[in-house]
């Protein structure tokens, strides 16, 4: 099982190969529409990135208003 | 320029090795609006000719984001903005009715055709995919049917189609929780029947059409016939839902909300 800490380091590597910033600039606790300036179809892009990484389902419902990363992280460890 | 080839400004097609191809090509997002369905329309007055040279049809999008965002939402807010309700009423089941002989001509067309879906495949545009008899999904594709955020059911064809295809368990989850689920989900539930790497959609279709136009025409336009009939009598209660359901306050409502979003969220639940 994963902790939290290594979900969250995983999800911010994947946000910054995705997003070609670099994966020094991010941080758990940002968030990542402002961070990264991203839309709703960029972010629907990093949810499916996720999903695809950690094999798991995460319907878009349970991560509405959810905007930075340690609690994307907290819905993903629900589901692995 | 001959039928077998058009170059429009939403979309174009052309005839290759047996197979139509149809790229979809309206920036940002393939929305459908008046223009889309008027390249539609075009292209379904042309496809009696195109079947005559080709065995297959796979029908792509050329914008990154995706295959298509559904609905041009904006393009419908404005133009009803501009009308009175009964006028509005009338323009909305037009449309329907043009849309839908479209997408019930390219889903009754004798040629094997091949959804190669990657990015957003939202609403309408999910409901245009349902249309082929295969859909082949990138890793990265989406499929969401969000019209019941709006006050609404799918008005194109994708309600029959969908419960055509899988089972109705899955089909009231897509519908009635309006979630997104990708390739992956798509594969397990028979909607996608394969699932191509990153960038790889278009190749794997046009491998699969390949071997499609390998087969006789007419065998295969039969088991087609026989195993995808078109669900006619649904197809036109949809269009009667979807009208009563449009002319309700929380249709305008949702349709602002989304159309004056100055931010981020417009295709989150």
């Amino acid at each position: 099982m994963k902790t939290l800490e290594q979900t969250t380091d995983e999800i911010l590597n994947l946000a910054a190969a995705h997003f070609k910033v670099s994966r020094a600039e991010l941080q758990a606790s940002d968030d990542f529409f402002k961070k990264l300036g991203i839309d709703s179809l960029q972010a629907l892009e990093l949810l499916t990135r996720i999903e695809n990484h950690f094999g798991v389902e995460l319907p878009d419902y349970e991560v509405a208003g959810v905007s930075d990363f340690r609690t994307l992280a907290t819905r993903i460890q629900a589901r692995l | 320029m001959a039928a077998n080839e058009y170059k429009g400004k939403s979309l174009c097609w052309h005839v290759a090795d047996g197979v139509v191809e149809v790229a979809l090509d309206r920036a940002p997002a393939n929305e459908i609006g008046l223009a889309l369905l008027d390249d539609l329309e075009r292209f379904a007055a042309a496809l009696p000719e195109l079947e005559s040279q080709a065995g297959a049809l796979i029908l792509y999008s050329k914008q990154s984001a995706g295959f298509s965002a559904g609905a041009d939402l904006r393009e419908l807010y404005t133009l009803v903005g501009q009308t009175d309700a009964a006028s509005a009423a009338k323009g909305v089941r037009q449309f329907l009715e043009r849309i839908h002989a479209v997408l019930n001509r390219i889903d009754m067309s004798p040629l094997t055709t091949i959804a190669a879906v990657h990015g957003v495949c939202f609403g309408g545009g999910f409901e245009l995919a349902l249309t082929c008899d295969l859909i082949v999904a990138d890793k990265m594709a989406r499929f969401c049917f969000p019209e019941l955020r709006l006050g609404l059911i799918p008005g194109f064809g994708g309600i029959p189609r969908l419960k055509r295809d899988i089972g109705n368990g899955m089909v009231r989850d897509l519908l009635l929780t309006g979630r997104s689920i990708n390739a992956t989900k798509a594969l397990a539930i028979g909607l996608a029947s394969q699932v191509a790497a990153e960038g790889e959609a278009l190749r794997l279709a046009r491998s699969t059409a390949a071997q499609i136009t390998k087969f006789d025409r007419g065998t295969a336009a039969s088991a087609k016939q026989f195993i995808k009939p078109l669900p006619a009598e649904e197809l036109r209660r949809e269009i009667d839902i979807f009208c009563r359901l449009f002319a309700l306050p929380a249709v305008m409502q949702g349709l602002r909300k989304f159309v004056e979003d100055k931010g981020v969220h417009p295709y989150l639940p």
